[in-house]
């Protein structure tokens, strides 16, 4: 493959053809934040908060950089006025679910996002996928789903597939970057191993 | 049915359709799209060919049921030929009148003709009718005068004879040049130039390419492509047809809403016949050419109109768009090439390949060429499907077209774009319309839809409906769109609610920005555009809200009374009858008062208190009148009541 040269934030960067423009910079040790980004998954795109600046000849765009791919002569840069605006927005927006995440209040502190801005509803998910995600591509067994849609979607254990597959994996749990995976999951064990008391009394 | 293996042979099958055609031969087209199909075509058609048995005429005349003529307003419409005499809001008990006199006696049945407002003059050509006479229907003409469920109708008028031609008088590359040429752009919202997408994916690597038609119309009020496809769906097929050709596709795809079942019906029966004919299938009228369609039904997800979320769904997964740095037309479904486009643009196709790029720059303005068909509803004398030149101004739309607002109440706004599109204010009307141009003013093209607003319309409630919908319809996947438009709802909803507060318009706004910049797919990048352009052609709705709890418009419920006057009421007792809360107090001669902890705030009571008493008003941004006293209340002749 062939080596592409970009400047990230004034830093000239080697990359590969292919390589997304957060994979090139985290190879150079420059962080840009994420939350719905994992190494092992497939780019998402979902939460947003990668968002640079990239100028290709004159014209300077906003995308996000767990996508977009790297190409000659790319000139980013991870921080700005605007960018730093719209992630300090997406952190107030996700923090109105999950106010207590230690990773999303620490990002908080670095945007100066208010953690109260909106309104609480604490469901806790903030929807970045990424247990549904590394149970659908990594283990291939897809025992957590989406369900619904929009402001109504959820996180989803399916019975059936996790009352065999779960007990002993749970490597999606240290995924979450909040509490919604494992309350999901408890509530789904209840529903799969209910307490004897309440076992169905086999017909005569 | 032949096959046909050359292009003389379609010309010999299209010369045997015609001969046995006379264009003398009375026929009467009935519209049986579903508009009209909602007002009672069906039985209309049943009635008519039951009187034509009845009277002996059935060998003398054609019955056809044809698509959606576009005048909805007033359908089901009848058009009698040759004559062309246009007969509107026909009911099943008219048919006699219209056997007997239209069709046997070749007279003309007055009292079902348009009559011009302006001038109470009657009006029997469909053509001369001004809904009529103002446009430019050369995409939706045919509608009118073909039977949908059959090929032999649309070669009658010339079908296929575009794909015959670029099929056997062009190459590829001239096909693409031509639709290049003539500056054709996406008609479902973009307005991406239709001749570089096809450029893209033709140039892009690997044999398997795809085209597809995006018929997933999800607008509220839009039903240009469900009449297109329901009027005539054979143009969609050629031109989808035609464009395989040009790109190097083999394989095409109709993604169609499943709630249009009269369209997936007749694209089905159009399919075969195409199929049967081999226009689809091996070797294309005897060319080197394999071409075959599927019809995929979408299960009715406003988002699956974005292209890579439609392709996503076409793939059997759940409708969410994916990031596209890379376009679809080099990276689509399953990965492949895939050229997308609205089923609009693919039926202008055939017309630019018959009459050539030149004929089409004719028509629009410099960057916008061609005609465009809008669904023009609300508040609106005529509403239906119209089609006209690009450059036509909002103004002759809306007053030569569409006939102006009716019940003499005063123009306010149009919403163009669909949801996702922007309010256009009176000061604009003269804007021509052009991608360019409604974009300039804060709206868009979109896929056509036009609401026409009056001054009873609340712009902030508008954006809150818009907005209200795009929440409902985010696919969730990103945090600007899902959580944005959720904090950009509650905002708007409080505000009509009356609990609006300073600076909500600044939260907005920054809402606002953040999914414009930062969204996904297209659904999030525009969506804030219906509170961009109201809060900049009325921001003192939005200002009177919050600030004065007023909602100028009147039409707010948390924000609005009813009030009777005491001055004016007749304590005629029609209100209080009519009231279904139980909330006015009155009786005979005794004056009238609304309970306002009882009010719902229904209207009702204003809408039935008699115009000539007018003792009903509506108030807002002010307190309710305090209530006569009870010893006043009782009409009487010695105390002649006057204003004070």
């Amino acid at each position: 493959m062939s080596e592409i040269f970009v400047q990230i934030d004034g830093k000239e960067v080697e990359a590969r053809e292919g390589m997304t423009v957060l994979e090139a910079a985290q190879s150079a040790g420059i962080s840009i934040p994420t939350l719905c980004h994992h190494e092992k998954l497939e780019p998402f795109g979902g939460c947003r908060l990668c968002i640079v600046e990239v100028r290709v000849g004159d014209w300077t765009k906003r995308v996000v950089s767990c996508v977009y791919t790297v190409e000659e002569n790319l000139v980013v840069r991870t921080r700005s006025e605007k960018i730093d605006k719209i992630r300090k927005m997406i952190l107030e927006l996700q923090l109105s679910h999950a106010p207590d995440s230690p990773e999303l209040l620490d990002l908080a502190k670095e945007y100066g996002a208010d953690k109260d801005r909106f309104e609480k509803e604490a469901s806790f998910c903030i929807h970045c996928g990424l247990c549904v995600r590394y149970c659908a591509e990594v283990k291939k067994k897809n025992a957590v789903g989406f369900v619904d849609r929009g402001i109504r979607k959820e996180i989803c254990f399916i019975p059936e597939i996790a009352s065999k597959e779960c007990w002993d994996c749970k490597e999606c749990f240290p995924l979450c970057p909040t509490e919604a995976l494992q309350a999901a999951f408890v509530l789904t064990k209840s529903l799969i191993s209910p307490p004897p008391s309440f076992e169905p009394t086999s017909e005569k | 049915m032949p096959r046909i293996n050359s292009p003389s042979e379609l010309e010999k099958l299209r010369q045997d359709i015609l001969s046995n055609r006379d264009p003398q031969k009375p026929c009467i087209t009935l519209c049986s799209g579903s508009a009209c199909h909602a007002t009672g075509s069906g039985e209309v058609a049943a009635s008519i060919e039951a009187e034509i048995e009845k009277q002996g005429l059935g060998a003398e005349v054609e019955v056809r049921k044809t698509g959606c003529h576009g005048f909805c307003e007033r359908g089901p419409i009848i058009v009698n030929h040759p004559e062309e005499t246009c007969y509107l809001q026909i009911k099943p008990e008219d048919a006699p009148e219209i056997v007997s006199q239209a069709v046997k006696e070749k007279g003309i049945v007055e009292r079902l003709l348009y009559t011009d407002p302006n001038t109470d003059e009657k009006i029997s050509r469909e053509s001369e009718i001004p809904f009529y006479k103002n446009q430019k229907r050369l995409v939706f003409g045919s509608n009118g005068s073909i039977d949908p469920k059959s090929i032999d109708d649309y070669l009658a008028i010339g079908g296929y004879s575009a794909l015959e031609k670029a099929l056997f008088q062009m190459t590829p590359e001239q096909v693409l040049e031509e639709v290049k040429k003539s500056n054709l752009r996406g008609r479902g919202g973009g307005g991406f130039p239709t001749g570089r997408k096809w450029e893209e994916s033709r140039n892009a690597p690997g044999d398997i390419k795809y085209v597809i038609v995006n018929a997933d119309e999800g607008d509220p009020g839009a039903y240009m492509d469900r009449s297109l496809l329901e009027g005539n769906p054979h143009s969609v097929l050629e031109g989808l047809m035609i464009g395989a050709f040009a790109i190097g596709s083999t394989e095409g795809y109709i993604y169609v809403r499943q709630e249009y079942p009269l369209a997936v019906e007749n694209l089905t029966i159009a399919i075969k016949q195409a199929e049967k004919y081999g226009f689809l299938g091996k070797s294309i009228l005897g060319f080197d050419f394999d071409f075959t369609i599927k019809v995929h039904k979408g299960a009715g997800a406003f988002v699956c109109g974005e292209s890579s979320a439609l392709m996503t769904a076409l793939e059997g997964r759940a409708g969410e768009p994916r990031p596209k740095y890379i376009h679809t037309a080099v990276k689509g479904v399953w990965d492949y090439p895939s050229v997308l486009n609205n089923v609009e643009t693919w039926a202008n196709v055939p017309l630019i390949i018959n009459k050539g790029a030149d004929w089409f720059t004719q028509i629009g303005t410099e960057k916008s060429k061609g005609t465009k068909i809008f669904s023009v509803v609300g508040k609106i004398t005529n509403t239906g499907l119209v089609e006209v030149p690009m450059g036509m101004s909002l103004r002759d739309i809306i007053y030569e077209i569409g006939g102006g607002i009716p019940g003499g109440k005063k123009f306010k706004a149009v919403q163009t774009g669909g949801p996702s599109g922007g309010c256009i204010p009176e000061n604009l009307l003269d804007l021509e319309v052009g991608y360019d141009e409604l974009t300039k003013a804060g709206s868009m093209m979109g896929s056509g839809g036009m609401i026409v607003m009056d001054e009873d319309t609340c712009m902030v409630d508008v954006a809150r409906y818009f907005i209200d919908f795009l929440t409902d319809e985010s696919c969730g996947k990103c945090v600007p769109c899902r959580e944005g438009l959720r904090q950009m709802l509650k905002v708007l909803t409080n505000i009509t609610e009356g609990k609006g507060s300073e600076g909500d318009i600044e939260l907005l706004e920054e809402l606002s920005e953040v999914a414009k910049e930062a969204s996904l797919c297209a659904l999030g990048t525009s969506a804030p555009n219906p509170f961009l352009s109201t809060v900049r052609y009325f921001r003192d709705e939005y200002e009177a809200h919050i600030k004065e709890k007023r909602c100028p418009a009147l039409s707010c419920k948390e924000l609005i009374a009813y009030h009777i006057d005491p001055v004016k009421c007749q304590a005629c007792m029609i209100c209080s009858r009519k009231c279904p809360a139980d909330a006015i107090d009155g009786g005979k001669k005794k004056i009238h008062i609304i309970d306002q902890e009882k009010c719902t705030k229904c209207g009702t009571c204003f809408e039935v208190c008699p115009p000539r008493f007018g003792a009903v008003n509506k108030i807002s941004g002010e307190p309710v009148p305090s209530t006569i006293p009870e010893d006043e209340r009782m009409i009487t002749k010695k105390s002649p009541r006057k204003s004070k």
